[in-house]
């Protein structure tokens, strides 16, 4: 049977963590691990899944809502990435759900960097070929797109502030990509 | 030195107390701060920078622009930073510049390699496609190396490339391509709308034509003082970015527009962190051309000698440099511009020996005003020989029709045929141009995107017109974009211009109509005075026709002449395609920005054909050159490709794992101890694996959850198995086809729940295996109510496989039975492990006894650790992945895309096993009837036992059934695997056999180099062949 138990939290090892770099008007950062599940429902199901998770499901392309430290953001027609930042569950919480859907959890799947200063949209813009102004990509803005060679979920989180996610092998790519793009982003 | 003895007092816009110092060729030089290379070296009386491609005629600076053919030199910032095929008109100075020229030796006045002007016979019109026929050994010992060394251009850097460059895309309503008068009257008032607006032009400074049109006066100020005001005001404008040195390149579709800036390519000491060049790749709501028109040359006799040049460039080095191109300078010309060249050198000091002047009766205020200022005007004649070899010397005058001939000395000469509309982006962007007969010009006719051309570019003659056009068409932008469409999309005719004669004639051209307020704020700017540059001629002058064998340049870059032309039509070419083609006429680099329209005029009139007749070829991208630096940007050294490493890395990493490239994963390929070569550790951890157990990092491998409550119907139709009545906490092993029936990636598929199935797919497949899933679901069984997730990146894997597989885990689990009565050989668990949730998988790719551990990513490094504690206990190793592909084909185990090539049945792999009999659709069901996949003769995966069983076969190698067959033998199958197995002692090897199955115990032979090697056809298993082991 197990051996006495080591905390849980002591067995973590993410990707590239704590990295963090400065270039003239961006910061990118690394962000700590999150709870994620990667969440596909028919339309008539997101009633009680939103009920169940604390928030509205955002039905609009690009869009995305917010709660507490939980967020949802539109993937696709039928696909929500839910992101929690605090201690939630959120693959817990679609458990009960009775309704049409499925949810699968990806916390480890993802990794978050935060991209943030007044050159933070150039720096991203250097390999993603989004329109990311503020007209067109406001704040609470979202979209699976790519960054160079890798695909990543960007969502802009304040007017000179995005999160980025990616997934975990390719966070290495991700934050070279981002840091070498800083260097001439704000100049 | 320090004097720049052609600099004039007074002149340009230059501050004379800002020197920069640079070298030509190792001689120094001193310019000014705001100089081009062409300009400093014209300052210090310099006109001889390069030798031609193809004939190494001495060459100077034709022009002062992008057009440049001639003065194309190598910039050399340091041993690794050597930039071959500069144009120095260009390339900004900058104190400490070093440059030289090109193709040449051993010095530019005497080059030996100018035999071939002597030879020129030999190397005229399609030599190149003469020459290079026969023999076929000459290509590699003297085409290649000797006559390609001798013709073309700068030497490419031989280090690697020390720079970075940089990578924006950008988005915008109304993208300006140039900024001359049109391109900023365009982005003024695109602007004033709030609109994004990106405001592009090649020069380092904005104004265009302003820059030497000295008659132009706009708002109450000099038109070069309204373009920077103008410019100024833009740059304060949040919505405007303005892109000084960036020349949009390509235009593709849907506005998708290239643009490079060149960011650094100007100063002396660059900052580090500044990219050499940015790459802006800009998708527009509608892109206004403003790109202007480029001066032609006149094609004479030896045209390209140094000193001859465009008259437009020599006012642009007097009026904006300061610089005068000579003390004695002769103009030959077909229209007016050039007048007002001779005009404002007259005026700064300079003697102008004689403006030749091919057209009858000039007459207007230009030709007045060259009058009057005591300036010899010859009409009705033409320049038809000059002197000099390294700087023209003379002129010969003669009238068009022949007669008396009269030698002027000049030490410059200065020449305009009239202006060609640049239409190379309206022509990239797919539209099609019109020639428009009045005025002898190709002008954008039928648009095929949202763009307009505005300008000169689009035929628009004089500052009025094209400054209230610009402004037009900004407006309208700005309306199209604002969402109020008051007018229709662009023009699909062009407007007629009533301004241009056929050849020597130009009435005056009508301004075209006033600005209208479209209700969006701002005022176009008002005109006060312009110049009129209308008119001029197509194809070789008098002296240069058809009955002469005289060196007429209508290419300079690429060396065509006049008379090439002529030749490439007499041999039969008729489309203006193949004429190009023939003789390289506007080809490459340089676009035929001067030579086009001579060179179609001259294949038209000996062809006997009106211009429109013959055509004009396309423009093609990149307008000037590109760097690759550029294009490549950020995607070089580490983000070349991404790098994609497993959670367990760096515990392998410290272990001293080698490591291989699986596409672009990084996997442990076997794992070392002191003094092991791979062969040795290869068999220590084969042999330990099955004497004890071993760690392997699965991690790699592709994971999808399948859920819905279709989700066993979705998995029906997609694999080959049967699935309904596989019970939840079960595994099979599950093959996936293509529609035409041949194996397309399989894996073991765990059922965790009625609706949740957790999927493994190949490493390699991970990505297509999900496209392809996604694909049938969303086309073909959109009825289902099922749902993909990949989770390939959510856990880890670690495969314990061995005999001693169960001890180890055992101890760390947590809530799962995982005695073989709980948990039977291919079996699934959720449970925890290490107190971290985990999928349990029972199952083996080794034929032994093993688990496969999925726990969530982050939680891989510290389970591995804590499972090696325990391998450690009963001598277990780490294996890489040469062992597990060992292990597994001493199973017979296959690997889909080794053992498997796309052409590969369930039944030609013997594993139609996994096919389920009563099952009545899947993907590839009706793939498996065709008639090639049922008949005998198929290619079937066997067993391959060489007679000398230290024989190791090569992986690839062909198979055949009786060595001593002439060659070519008739080959019979391939070795698909092979390798020694220590735990057999003997080298094993499976390989695709024509009708391999019924072919058991036969030899075979594999045909090698240096011998022929004997092996006898045997089943796939060749360890453990009743399976025990799998429970041992």
């Amino acid at each position: 049977m197990a051996k006495a138990a080591t905390p849980i939290a002591a067995l973590r090892r993410p990707a590239v963590s704590g990295r963090e770099t400065m270039a003239t008007g961006v910061r990118i950062a690394v962000l700590p691990p999150a709870e994620r599940i990667s969440l596909r429902a028919p339309a008539g199901s997101i009633g009680a899944l939103s009920q169940a998770l604390g928030l509205d499901l955002p039905t609009k392309p690009k869009t995305s809502s917010a709660k507490g430290g939980r967020s949802a953001l539109w993937l696709g027609p039928d696909e929500w990435l839910v992101i929690d930042q605090t201690a939630g569950d959120p693959l817990a919480d679609c458990a009960s759900v009775k309704a049409l859907h499925s949810a699968a959890g990806v916390s480890h799947r993802n990794v978050a960097f935060s991209v943030s200063g007044p050159a933070a949209e150039a720096t991203i813009s250097a390999g993603c070929p989004q329109d990311l102004s503020l007209a067109a990509f406001p704040v609470g803005a979202c979209s699976r797109t790519i960054l160079g060679k890798i695909e990543i979920v960007v969502l802009r989180i304040g007017e000179d502030s995005f999160r980025v996610e990616c997934w975990r092998s390719f966070s290495d790519y991700a934050w070279t990509f981002l840091a070498e793009a800083a260097r001439d982003a704000g100049v | 030195m320090t004097k720049q003895p052609f600099r004039i007092p007074g002149a340009g816009r230059l501050t004379p107390a800002k020197t920069a110092r640079f070298t030509f060729d190792g001689k120094h030089f001193s310019g000014l701060a705001g100089d081009t290379l062409a300009s400093a070296l014209l300052a210090n009386g310099v006109h001889l920078t390069g030798r031609s491609f193809k004939y190494h005629r001495p060459r100077g600076i034709l022009s002062a622009g992008a057009e440049e053919p001639n003065a194309l030199v190598t910039i050399e910032r340091d041993s690794a930073r050597k930039t071959p095929n500069v144009r120095a008109t260009v390339q900004d100075l900058y104190d400490g510049l070093v440059a030289s020229s090109q193709n040449r030796w051993p010095s530019l006045s005497f080059d030996v390699g100018a035999v071939n002007n002597i030879a020129s016979p030999m190397f005229s019109a399609g030599f190149y496609y003469k020459t290079f026929m026969w023999p076929k050994s000459a290509w590699a010992k003297l085409y290649e190396p000797k006559i390609r060394a001798a013709a073309g251009l700068g030497v490419s850097p031989d280090q690697p490339d020390p720079d970075h460059y940089g990578s924006r895309y950008a988005h915008c309503e109304v993208l300006v391509i140039g900024g001359g008068v049109a391109g900023l009257a365009a982005a003024l008032a695109a602007a004033e709308s709030g609109v994004r607006v990106i405001l592009a032009d090649e020069q380092s400074e904005f104004g265009g034509a302003l820059r030497y049109e000295s008659g132009a006066r706009i708002d109450g100020q000099s038109g070069w003082d309204w373009a920077q005001a103008t410019a100024a005001r833009l740059a304060a404008m949040p919505n405007v970015r303005l892109l000084p040195r960036t020349t949009a390149f390509g235009y593709y579709a849907q506005n998708f527009v290239g643009l490079v800036e060149r960011v650094t390519e100007h100063l002396a000491r660059p900052d580090k962190s500044l990219p050499r060049e940015r790459l802006w790749q800009v998708r527009a709501g509608r892109v206004v051309i403003a790109a202007g028109a480029i001066e032609r040359h006149m094609v004479f006799a030896d045209n390209d000698r140094p000193g001859i040049m465009l008259a437009s460039a020599a006012r642009s080095y007097l009026n904006h440099h300061g610089v005068a191109v000579g003390r004695n300078v002769g103009v030959y010309t077909a229209n007016d511009s050039a007048y007002h060249a001779a005009i404002d050198l007259k005026k700064a000091g300079v003697a102008i020996a004689a403006i030749v002047d091919l057209r009858d009766n000039p007459s207007g205020p230009v030709v007045e005003e060259a009058r009057s200022l005591g300036i010899e005007v010859n009409h009705g004649r033409a320049v038809v020989k000059v002197g000099g070899t390294l700087r023209v010397s003379s002129m010969t005058i003669e009238a068009k029709g022949g007669g008396a001939r009269r030698t002027v000395p000049v030490d410059a000469l200065l020449m305009s045929a009239g202006w060609t509309p640049s239409v190379h982006m309206f022509s990239q962007s797919r539209g099609k141009v019109a020639f428009d007969e009045a005025s002898h010009r190709f002008l954008p006719g039928t648009y095929a995107q949202d763009c307009i051309s505005v300008g000169a570019c689009n035929g628009t003659d004089g500052l009025e017109a094209t400054l209230a056009e610009g402004f037009e068409a900004g407006k309208e932008a700005a309306r199209a974009a604002n969402g109020v469409n008051t007018k229709s999309p662009p023009p699909l005719t062009p407007p007629r211009k009533g301004e241009g004669g056929t050849s020597v004639s130009d009435p005056p051209s009508p301004l075209r109509g006033g600005v209208r307020d479209g209700g969006i704020a701002g005022r176009s700017p008002s005109v006060d005075s312009s110049e009129s540059w209308s008119g001029g001629m197509l194809g070789s002058g008098p002296g240069a026709g058809a009955e002469t064998t005289v060196k007429a340049f209508v290419d300079f870059q690429n060396d065509v002449t006049a008379k090439d032309i002529r030749q490439a039509v007499r041999e039969g070419m008729r489309s203006i395609e193949h004429v190009k083609r023939f003789t390289t006429n506007g080809m490459a680099t340089d676009q035929g920005k001067t030579s086009n329209m001579h060179g179609l005029a001259i294949a038209a009139e000996t062809l006997g054909k009106p211009i429109p007749a013959v055509g004009l070829t396309t423009f093609r991208a990149p307008y000037t050159p590109v760097t690759f630096g550029s294009i490549v940007g950020h995607a070089s050294g580490p983000l070349f490709d991404p790098t994609r490493r497993t959670p367990i890395h760096p515990w392998s990493e410290r272990q001293g794992a080698v490591f291989e490239d699986v596409g672009q994963w990084k996997r442990a390929w076997y794992y070392p101890r002191a003094g092991e070569d791979m062969h040795a550790a290869v068999n220590r951890e084969c042999v330990t694996v099955r004497k004890s157990a071993g760690l392997f990092d699965a991690s790699t491998l592709g994971k999808i959850e399948v859920v819905g409550p279709d989700a066993a119907k979705f998995m029906e139709l997609l694999y080959t198995n049967p699935w309904e009545k596989l019970d939840p906490g079960r595994c099979r092993y599950g093959i996936m086809l293509r529609e035409d029936g041949f194996i397309y990636d399989d894996g073991v598929v765990g059922r965790l729940a009625s609706d949740r199935f957790h999927v493994t797919t190949t490493t390699g497949g991970a990505a297509r295996v999900m496209n392809m899933m996604e694909d049938y679901l969303q086309t073909e069984f959109p009825h289902l109510n099922v749902w993909l997730t990949s989770i390939s990146e959510q856990w880890a894997v670690i495969a314990v496989q061995g005999p001693n597989s169960r001890k180890i885990i055992e101890p760390l689990i947590e809530g799962i039975d995982i005695s073989d009565d709980a948990f039977p050989h291919m079996s699934v668990r959720e449970g925890k492990i290490c107190g971290v949730p985990t999928r349990l998988f029972r199952m083996s790719f080794t034929g032994d006894r093993g688990f496969e551990v999925n726990v969530p990513a982050d939680y891989g490094e510290a389970v591995w650790e804590a499972l090696w504690e325990e391998g450690r206990k009963h001598g277990a190793c780490a294996y890489g992945t040469e062992a597990m592909h060992v292990l597994r084909a001493e199973k017979g185990y296959i690997i889909v895309g080794q053992d498997t090539d796309g052409t590969v049945t369930p039944a030609d792999a013997s594993v139609d096993w996994a096919i389920g009999k009563k099952k009545k659709d899947f993907v590839g069901i009706r793939g498996l009837q065709r008639p090639d996949l049922v008949a005998s003769g198929r290619k079937q995966l066997v067993g391959l036992k060489t007679k000398d069983a230290k024989l190791v076969l090569e992986e690839g190698a062909q198979i055949v059934a009786d060595p001593k067959q002439a060659i070519p033998m008739k080959m019979i199958g391939h070795v698909t695997s092979s390798y020694w197995s220590e735990n057999c002692g003997r080298s094993i090897a499976l390989a695709l056999v024509v009708d391999g199955k019924s072919r058991m115990g036969e030899t075979i032979y594999i045909p090698m180099p240096d011998r022929t090697i004997e092996a006898e056809i045997t089943g796939m298993v060749f360890y453990d062949p009743k399976g025990d082991r799998l429970n041992g």
